[in-house]
């Protein structure tokens, strides 16, 4: 029997940091990118727009079509939202604690909307529900209007923004487990009950992460509404859309105004992003 | 509150083999019955079967007589404690134990009064307002304990509840289990893989091995009279010998035991010899053990451990057997590797035919 003594040497090791140099060449770079490619843009979208003073954005932002565009991007997004997080949260809850038939399939299916270009998303309701598509007749027979209407709108604002509570709840679900559910339900907790106290509780970090992504994502969506949209000013237009318009008629200032409140609603989720993450570390 | 259950199969894919096959056992009323067996010996899935968070292809649960095979899991008012403690860790530890006294809708000042019953009945009272992150692993299991408990249920079930735990707290809270049913007298099913924890402190021990059971009976008989090879070479920690049947008697080497009434002769038989079932002595010539039937080996090494030296003894026909000797014992005996040494064998369970693993 002998006690070993081991001394192990106090040199500081440094194979993952690497030296100084690679350091401050990958932090140069890093930082670099990412002023070219984020900040200066950022910036400039707030310089354009407050190019003619603060009365000329609050005109461009206070005029009827702006407003409209506003509310419809608004409506969209409080009807896309909430259709989003219950189909999220039940498809999440499926996937996380059921084996069936097609599992996989349905996975694939649900990352469809990330993998599809949006402009091929638009197309689909178009030709869907357009006047030459395979609805469109009988939809017309009762005066409904889809495409080029706000339905078309908020349907492919749903289609686009579909992916992001599921993909954000289903692993949250899947790493914790379902052994406080069934603890719950052998204390005589029912179904809803153990879904509501237990559940929801356990991942409404992950859920809320999920819309706050969601909610950027469906004010922000051009390509799929561009298509749907017809470009009905003060109508069909979102606020992305009317951006667009403005800019193509020259006014710059205008466009840069709608633009910068895009921008706005990108560092709030940012922030709002950041704090979930923040306090979903923290319990 | 006795736990009946008849003829139970469950099948998880079709065509594989069952987690649960034909399994039927009594577990009897105000007892602790242990389901013991090798992890994967479908232990687990007969307690979820039990509590009904599993459904069974064939077969029923009867608790306190009334047959709950169709009841759903809600409806049974089984108390459950996992291995993995499963408590609600959104919620304070008054909140967790409050949480199935709240889904039966009772008046505030009884839950409350219910909680501190419980909170006391496992020592835990100044930690109520604690979050389960806050508490170690064995007040953890003591909070799902109480939990479990303050919904009055009509039978416990406990899935590994100590499987996470270290020995010491193993232990420990082993003796407060034994208190705690000695005070609620509540039939409790405690699932283990751990003999040492089923022999000591249930009074009922159904052995199970590949989803079926392999022996039930009481911690003596199941560790004097193994009913299965399987049972033998499980419980104890016994070594194997090898030999045929001679004139009557199973002839192990040097060494000849009694057989089963079955055995005919020239068939092959083995025999499990539990570690602290052999004396050893030093010499030959030193006999006069009586009906004890001495056989020679050579000591291939020994090791002590704690108060006894486990010593690996090499038979003339090539099997190797473990012995444990106190460790006085062992140095009175003054052994070195190589030494021959005799052994009595105290008992044995012979059983008929080849031994295979």
């Amino acid at each position: 029997m002998f006690a070993p003594s081991i001394h192990l040497p106090r040199r500081k090791t440094r194979t993952l940091e690497g030296s100084p140099w690679v350091r401050w060449t990958l932090v140069t770079v890093a930082l670099g990118f990412l002023a070219v490619f984020l900040v200066v843009p950022l910036v400039a979208v707030f310089s354009f727009a407050f190019q003619k003073g603060w009365e000329a954005y609050l005109t461009a932002i206070a005029e009827p079509e702006a407003r409209s565009a506003i509310l419809l991007t608004l409506m969209a997004a409080v009807i896309a939202v909430p259709l989003n997080l219950v189909f999220g949260l039940a498809a999440a809850w499926l996937l996380a604690r059921f084996r069936f038939r097609g599992r996989a399939l349905l996975l694939t299916l649900i990352d469809l909307p990330f993998s599809v270009s949006p402009v091929i998303a638009g197309l689909i309701f178009v030709l869907l529900f357009g006047r030459q598509g395979w609805l469109g007749p009988l939809l017309f027979e009762h005066d409904i209007h889809v495409i080029f209407a706000v339905p078309g709108i908020v349907l492919a604002t749903v289609f686009i923004t579909l992916p992001f509570v599921v993909r954000e709840v289903l692993p949250v679900m899947q790493t914790q487990g379902s052994d406080e559910e069934e603890a719950a339900l052998t204390l005589g907790a029912s179904g809803w009950r153990t879904f509501l106290r237990i559940t929801l509780p356990k991942v409404k970090w992950g859920v809320l992460y999920g819309v706050i992504l969601c909610n950027a994502r469906a004010m922000g969506e051009f390509g799929a509404v561009s298509v749907v949209s017809g470009h009905v000013r003060g109508v069909t237009t979102t606020l992305p859309l009317h951006a667009e318009i403005l800019y193509n008629e020259y006014d710059f200032a205008g466009a840069f105004a709608v633009a910068s409140l895009l921008t706005l609603l990108a560092l709030v989720t940012l922030v709002l992003k950041k704090y979930v993450e923040w306090r979903s570390e923290a319990s | 509150m006795s736990i009946i259950v008849k003829q139970l199969t469950r099948r998880f894919s079709p065509g594989g083999s069952p987690a649960v096959s034909d399994v039927s056992f009594q577990a009897p009323a105000g007892a602790i019955t242990s389901l013991l067996g090798p992890s994967g010996a479908g232990k687990s899935t007969l307690l979820r079967l039990i509590c009904g968070l599993e459904v069974p292809d064939v077969g029923r649960v009867l608790i306190d007589g009334l047959d709950c095979t169709a009841l759903p899991v809600q409806k049974r008012n089984v108390g459950v404690v996992f291995q993995s403690y499963a408590l609600f860790r959104h919620m304070t530890v008054r909140e967790n134990i409050a949480f199935g006294l709240n889904v039966r809708r009772l008046p505030r000042d009884e839950v409350e009064a219910r909680v501190d019953e419980m909170l006391r009945l496992v020592q835990l009272e100044a930690l109520g307002s604690r979050h389960p992150g806050q508490l170690s692993g064995g007040q953890r299991q003591r909070v799902a304990f109480a939990r479990a408990l303050a919904i009055r249920p009509r039978v416990l079930l406990l899935d590994e509840p100590f499987g996470a735990l270290d020995t010491r707290v193993r232990e420990e809270l082993r003796e407060w289990l034994h208190e705690l049913h000695e005070r609620t007298g509540l039939t409790t099913l405690l699932v283990t893989h751990d003999q040492q924890e089923a022999l000591e402190i249930s009074q009922h021990v159904v052995v199970m091995s590949e989803g079926r059971v392999a022996q039930a009976g009481s911690p003596e008989d199941i560790y004097d009279r193994p009913a299965s090879p399987f049972v033998a070479s499980f419980i104890g920690g016994a070594s194997v010998l090898r030999g045929h049947v001679l004139e009557g008697r199973a002839a192990l080497g040097s060494l000849a035991l009694s057989v089963p009434a079955a055995a005919r002769e020239g068939e092959a038989v083995h025999a499990f010899v539990r570690p602290h079932d052999i004396k050893l002595a030093r010499s030959v010539s030193a006999a006069g053990a009586g009906e004890r039937t001495p056989f020679m080996g050579r000591v291939e090494r020994f090791k002590p451990v704690g108060g006894f030296v486990k010593v690996l003894l090499r038979m003339p026909s090539g099997d190797e057997v473990t012995v444990q000797v106190p460790r006085s014992e062992f140095e009175a005996l003054g052994v070195v590797e190589g030494d021959a040494v005799r052994a009595d064998v105290l008992t044995a369970s012979v059983f008929v035919g080849d031994y295979a693993i």
